[in-house]
């Protein structure tokens, strides 16, 4: 996966940066509907800024906003330190990567990603040395005589993401950029994506429901449900802290626990879960009132599996295996507790001969470390 | 779909028979109701004219040695160019279509893109005003104009009784009045293949021009217009050929001194009793007819070919 550079600035850790972006307490409403509700966001220069959620969440339609297509009900949304009330779309400095690609159907691929420099009145000579060059850029320069139903849906891609970036925007929006790609030329695109904003120092908003795609893009993810941005973060504190129930279930494959609070420590707490024989114990504290209903989640690749009985006396369980599904990389085992509850696990298959694997029905044993439990009351 | 239905359905579509049945009834239709009555009419038009039943001479004839003869007589293709009133009617006419079909596209393109646009219940309301006149006679439609336009109409008393003009305005009988009749009564045909072209319009294509700079108008010229090309040469030539032919609308509301050719055509077939000369004249019409049909197809071709 396409980790993000370590020594990448985090400008958003920085008190006195100056956001690129400023989305302050936007509400967007459609009849009773409300898509938006109250967000407020502050993203940064050449950042990679994911909107992750599922249909319906009014990822869409903030992104909309942002490039002036829909206007919000209230709240403010300035772009560079301007506001955007009354600015329409052709006169915003941003560019749009739609979903559907947008391209016009009637124009080869030079006239699309000529299109927009014509607008700015630019010298014809100054325009054909602009598009070749981005054509360049995203490897479709063979292609400017074409029209877009000749091409395949990964050059189509190419071509509307080069027309969005011929114009240099500051601010670039993708609308679900890679999927309509098949698996393969998505992975390959998304490394390239991340190059070409390197290259040319732009700021990307992305709007996605792929957390794969979120997770490899993003310098940062904000993830949203009903309207609201439930955790803004970058994707290893999404994955490993997620703020909320929501955001654990909804971000990869977990196991997901109710409990009440048995122990509460600074430095540790025990969580109490009806569904496993013996206490979950996590070595980090919450807060949260004695008694008080907690979740807790264990993803299912910091699971240990094994034959014999752990010794300690909390982080197992006791188990019959189900289901196992086989992946190549990895296999997924579905464990049946003996209260009847099914846990999820993984693991890597490193030995190729299948002779000491685990197998169906088999009794095994569940164990985990506590540095791996998230607890939360939300 | 029942199992041997479908069997039976892909069995016949595989020995190619029931694409032939499907394509046969249309084929079967224009053969007997177009090619036919042109053959005909193209054996009249090179006949003589004769004072008899039917009034041309045959084609074929046994002569008196038993032999068969052909004759063909070119006399009334030559006929046609040698009165100017046959030159000026035909002229009249396609500039009658040029000025009807232009005044159509102006009137029709707004009425469609607006229709278009509106919301689903207003759309459908819309179109129902557009297709509502159909239920009235053509006829009687065109009288009501008669009704409006005359010097005693509606329009002229209206006038007068509002004190603008002092005596009537010529309407009847004029070009305007021809234009009047011609532009009500072939404006859905242009508005409704406009509104099916602008009607399927991908909207996000708008906003992809304005997002890279175009303002509205630049963007309805740059997009929507090329894209609503199909529609315009559809649209066109659903009012142009028909007008060229027109008969009922410029002999009602037009002038008496300038025939259209549908006229001519039909004075020389009741009128005069001429039928080889009038069989000339439909068929030279239909000649100048299949040019701008043959160059509409070809620019079709053309701008569909973008794909979908």
């Amino acid at each position: 996966m396409a980790e993000r550079r370590n020594d990448r600035e985090e400008p958003w850790k920085d008190p006195g940066a100056e956001p690129y972006i400023t989305i302050e307490n936007v509400t967007k409403r459609f009849g009773d509907f409300v898509a938006v509700d109250n967000v407020s966001l502050k993203i940064y220069q050449r950042e990679i800024f994911c909107l992750l959620g599922g249909s319906g969440c009014g990822k869409t339609t903030l992104l909309r906003m942002l490039a002036g297509f829909e206007q919000p009900s209230s709240g403010r949304i300035l772009i560079d330190g301007q506001d955007m009330a009354d600015i329409p779309p052709y006169e915003r400095p941003v560019n749009m990567m739609f979903q559907s690609y947008a391209l016009f159907p009637h124009m080869t691929v030079y006239g699309n990603v000529a299109f927009g420099l014509e607008q700015e009145n630019l010298p014809k000579a100054q325009i054909q040395q602009r598009v070749a060059e981005i054509l360049d850029i995203v490897h479709m320069g063979g292609f400017a005589q074409r029209k877009p139903h000749q091409l395949s849906g990964g050059q189509r891609q190419r071509v509307a993401l080069a027309r969005a970036l011929v114009k240099r925007p500051k601010l670039l929006l993708l609308d679900e950029p890679l999927g309509a790609l098949d698996r393969k030329l998505r992975e390959h695109t998304q490394f390239e994506l991340i190059n070409i904003q390197e290259k040319l120092g732009v700021t990307f908003v992305v709007v996605t429901h792929d957390q794969e795609e979120a997770m490899t893009l993003a310098s940062r993810i904000g993830v949203m449900n009903r309207g609201e941005i439930v955790q803004i973060g970058t994707p290893h504190q999404i994955y490993e802290f997620p703020a909320t129930r929501f955001v654990a279930d909804f971000i990869g494959s977990v196991n997901l626990f109710e409990g009440q609070l048995s122990e509460d420590e600074p430095d540790h707490v025990r969580v109490r879960c009806p569904e496993l024989p013996v206490p979950v114990f996590v070595d980090h504290g919450v807060s949260a009132p004695p008694d008080a209903n907690l979740w807790v989640a264990i993803r299912p690749e910091k699971i240990t599996m094994e034959r014999q009985q752990p010794t300690g006396a909390d982080n197992w369980a006791q188990g019959r295996i189900r289901d196992i599904a086989y992946m190549g990389d990895m296999s997924i085992y579905v464990v049946q507790l003996e209260g009847g509850r099914d846990l999820r696990v993984t693991l890597t298959n490193v030995a190729r001969k299948a002779g000491e694997a685990f197998t169906w029905d088999e009794q095994v044993y569940l164990s985990w470390d506590p540095s791996s439990p998230v607890v939360g009351t939300g | 779909m029942s199992v041997s239905a479908a069997s039976a359905f892909r069995a016949l579509r595989t020995r190619g028979a029931g694409r032939w049945l499907v394509i046969a009834v249309p084929f079967a239709w224009l053969l007997l109701f177009f090619f036919a009555p042109f053959v005909i009419d193209l054996k009249i038009s090179l006949a003589d004219v004769r004072l008899a039943i039917p009034p041309y001479s045959p084609l074929l004839e046994w002569t008196e040695n038993g032999m068969l003869a052909i004759r063909v007589h070119f006399n009334n293709y030559a006929f046609l160019f040698t009165d100017s009133l046959y030159i000026s009617s035909y002229a009249y006419s396609l500039q009658v279509a040029a000025v009807s079909t232009v005044l159509c596209l102006l009137l029709g393109y707004p009425m469609a893109y607006g229709i278009a646009r509106a919301t689903p219940t207003t759309r459908h309301l819309l179109l129902m005003l557009i297709i509502l006149p159909f239920w009235t006679s053509f006829l009687l439609r065109v009288y009501a104009w008669m009704g409006l336009l005359r010097n005693n109409g509606l329009i002229n008393n209206a006038l007068m009784a509002l004190g603008l003009i002092d005596e009537p305005i010529q309407m009847m009988q004029t070009d305007f009045a021809v234009y009047i009749g011609i532009v009500y009564s072939y404006l859905p045909f242009m508005i409704l293949p406009l509104y099916t072209n602008l009607e399927k319009h991908d909207l996000t294509l708008l906003e992809a021009a304005a997002d890279l700079g175009a303002r509205p108008a630049k963007a309805f010229f740059r997009v929507t217009l090329p894209l609503s090309l199909p529609g315009i040469l559809a649209g066109s030539l659903l009012v142009f050929i028909p007008v060229v032919g027109e008969y009922v609308i410029p002999s009602l509301l037009g002038r008496p001194d300038q025939l259209m050719i549908g006229r001519v055509l039909s004075d020389e077939f009741f009128a005069n009793r001429d039928w080889p000369v009038a069989s000339a004249v439909a068929i030279l019409m239909l000649l100048l007819l299949v040019v701008p049909i043959l160059l509409f197809q070809r620019m079709q071709r053309a701008t569909t070919e973008p794909g979908p």
